[in-house]
């Protein structure tokens, strides 16, 4: 790492901390905005990295926000009279309570999709190609069926997490939630990083590329996919229970296993921003967040159109991403060589 | 759990025959799934919001006070041109590319579809009341409205044309060519952008035809394309590319899985079940494959 880029990684950092002091009025904005930069880089070890285009992800994070929040109740309240008498009214979490709820859940709804994705893994990732997405979509609108007609956790009519405890008058839900979600950003980009620096990722790009091949080569790659999708799994969980909170309220369908909204936007923001890059997603993410409130704010109702225009847009114009073009544009900033005399028949051919 | 299914015989032939008439429905909608995947190599999402579309189109005549089983005529005659405008639009454009492209294309579509369906016809379930009667058996133990009978009958009617303009015309011989090899087709001068076209349309007419008979039989709501979509794509998984008879055969099948998995856990999981037997079945081909080593391409 030189010395811009730890300028650049600090810059952001400050910038993350201050954020909500600035934008008072956009800190809810801002947590959804980290936890969309979460799935989106998860989906993209994944999808980009390991060439296994997913829409499951969506279960984990569905699984993590529901086990948050039946762990935040059910350590001090019985569950099935909570969902049944719609929450808060009443049982009343104490300030200690909730924070230990929230501890506890958290770590709940992150380990135990890792575990699911350990276990469903070896079945589903030996499906290649269209079946695989085809199969990671059944799953996930299948856990949605489900869990909308299981009574103790609310089933059709939701399920209210319970609400922020109030410390004295001071209103700090929004911040909770901000630095929350932020330390879930900074934490999923350490990992991220972390680990395409390592053997790992070049293993995951050999399966992209030509898995047959990567196995001839005495890699198991089994075992390296299993791992790759339970990282995933561990931080669409973690991000599913912080938005579990944030959001208060969870629906089967339309919120926790959302194929149709977050199940789609990760998949989006990943290829938007470049598939297979660590800024890719990112910067995607925050594109995708920006057209979509805007779109949310000023066409409401229409927004479904838009995205379906907009879905179709990208994937049929720009599949490389926003990165891909730049590499295309300017080969040079990541670090290819390329010979001039080459570039410049090219361009004659073109 | 609701194991009284087993227990009444009347029941499981009512459930039979439900499921029986059902599939032939579901065998339509999954037959154009496979023309256009085998003919394009194209997986389309958005199948499931055609047949909705087509459904609609036969309950706006029903409104207007025609009788609904003339959806049967308009609707594919609308549909196709539907069909061939998707196809000029996006599809044409994703032909040639991997196969998540127009996964993800045709997810796009459908959502589009979803919303456009909710704005212009509202978010109610309808159905077209077609005032057929029903037909009773066994003692007055089972129950088949003549509806059901109407449309498995229509549908195969349509699956037998369909069949014979594939192997009789022109186009369908053309169809063939492309599908088998659409480069050698070319080079002896087949079309292929126009057979193409044709494809998408014909399947979108296909599903037009299968909408009218939904609309008729069951119920039709905008947000309710995408179990059709995923039904259709387990019977082509599990029957085959190109194996008509197994299309049938496994069409009913589901319909009659369907109708026991509604019996057994209850109407609220019946789609759920649908989507986890698809995952199953994926899952036990894979381990079946990979036994000799092989996936499923």
């Amino acid at each position: 790492m030189n010395k811009n880029s730890w300028i650049l990684y600090i810059g952001i950092l400050v910038f993350g901390l201050v954020a909500p002091f600035i934008f008072p009025a956009f800190k809810v904005q801002l947590s959804i905005l980290c936890v969309l930069i979460v799935l989106a880089t998860t989906w993209n070890i994944q999808g980009g990295e390991m060439g296994y285009n997913t829409f499951g992800n969506i279960l984990f994070y569905g699984l993590g926000m529901y086990l948050c929040a039946s762990v935040q109740v059910g350590m001090f309240f019985p569950l099935a009279e909570w969902t049944e008498s719609g929450g808060e009214k009443t049982f009343v979490h104490t300030p200690s309570q909730f924070f230990q709820g929230m501890a506890v859940g958290l770590v709940v709804a992150a380990v135990v999709p890792t575990i699911v994705a350990g276990l469903i893994g070896y079945a589903i990732l030996g499906l290649r190609g269209h079946y695989f997405a085809i199969c990671t979509l059944g799953l996930g609108v299948a856990a949605g069926e489900i869990s909308g007609g299981i009574e103790i956790i609310g089933a059709g009519q939701g399920f209210t997490t319970p609400p922020f405890p109030n410390i004295g008058g001071l209103e700090a839900r929004g911040e909770f939630f901000y630095f929350l979600s932020f330390g879930a950003l900074v934490l999923t980009f350490i990992a991220v990083r972390a680990i395409y620096t390592t053997r790992f990722r070049l293993i995951l790009n050999a399966i992209r590329d030509n898995e047959d091949k990567a196995e001839a080569m005495g890699i198991e790659t089994m075992k390296y996919k299993i791992t790759g999708w339970m990282i995933s799994a561990f931080f669409c969980g973690l991000a599913g229970g912080i938005m579990g909170g944030l959001v208060g309220y969870i629906d089967s369908t339309d919120v926790a296993f959302d194929g149709r909204e977050m199940g789609v936007f990760m998949v989006l923001m990943a290829i938007l921003g470049g598939k297979g890059t660590l800024w890719g997603p990112i910067i995607g993410a925050t594109l995708f967040h920006f057209f979509k409130e805007g779109f949310w704010t000023f066409f409401l109702g229409w927004q479904y159109v838009a995205l379906g225009v907009l879905i179709v847009v990208i994937v049929i114009y720009f599949p490389e991403g926003l990165m891909g073009w730049l590499r295309e544009k300017y080969p040079e900033r990541f670090g290819e060589v390329v010979d001039e005399a080459d570039r410049k028949a090219q361009v004659e051919l073109k | 759990m609701d194991f009284l299914v087993f227990q009444y015989p009347m029941i499981t032939i009512q459930a039979c025959l439900d499921g029986l008439l059902l599939g032939i429905l579901f065998a339509l909608i999954a037959y154009g799934m496979a023309l256009q995947w085998g003919v394009m190599n194209i997986i389309n999402i958005a199948q499931g919001d055609l047949v909705i579309l087509g459904g609609y189109i036969a309950y706006f005549m029903y409104l207007y006070g025609i009788h609904p089983a003339w959806g049967v005529i308009v609707s594919p005659i609308i549909m196709y041109f539907v069909g061939i405008a998707i196809y000029k639009l996006v599809i044409n454009k994703v032909v040639d590319r991997d196969l998540f492209i127009s996964i993800l294309a045709t997810f796009g579509i459908s959502i589009l579809f979803m919303q456009l369906m909710n704005f212009a016809f509202g978010a109610d379930v309808v159905l077209a009341n077609s005032g057929y009667g029903t037909t009773m058996l066994f003692d007055n133990n089972v129950v088949l409205p003549n509806s059901k009978i109407f449309s498995a009958f229509i549908s195969i009617v349509f699956a037998i044309c369909l069949v014979v303009y594939m192997k009789r015309s022109k186009l369908g011989r053309a169809i063939r060519a492309t599908a088998q090899n659409a480069r050698a087709a070319k080079i002896l001068g087949v079309d292929t952008e126009k057979v193409y076209a044709a494809t998408f349309g014909i399947n979108a007419a296909l599903c037009g035809v299968a909408g009218a008979l939904i609309s008729i039989t069951f119920t039709i709501h905008p947000y309710m394309g995408l179990p059709y979509t995923i039904r259709s794509f387990m019977i082509v998984i599990v029957a085959g590319l190109g194996n008509l008879p197994g299309v049938a055969m496994s069409g009913m099948g589901l319909g009659i899985f369907e109708e026991f998995a509604d019996y057994i856990l209850g109407t609220e999981f019946r789609i759920g079940s649908v989507f986890l037997l698809l995952v199953l079945i994926l899952v036990y081909r894979r381990f079946k494959l990979s036994r000799k080593r092989e996936y499923l391409k």
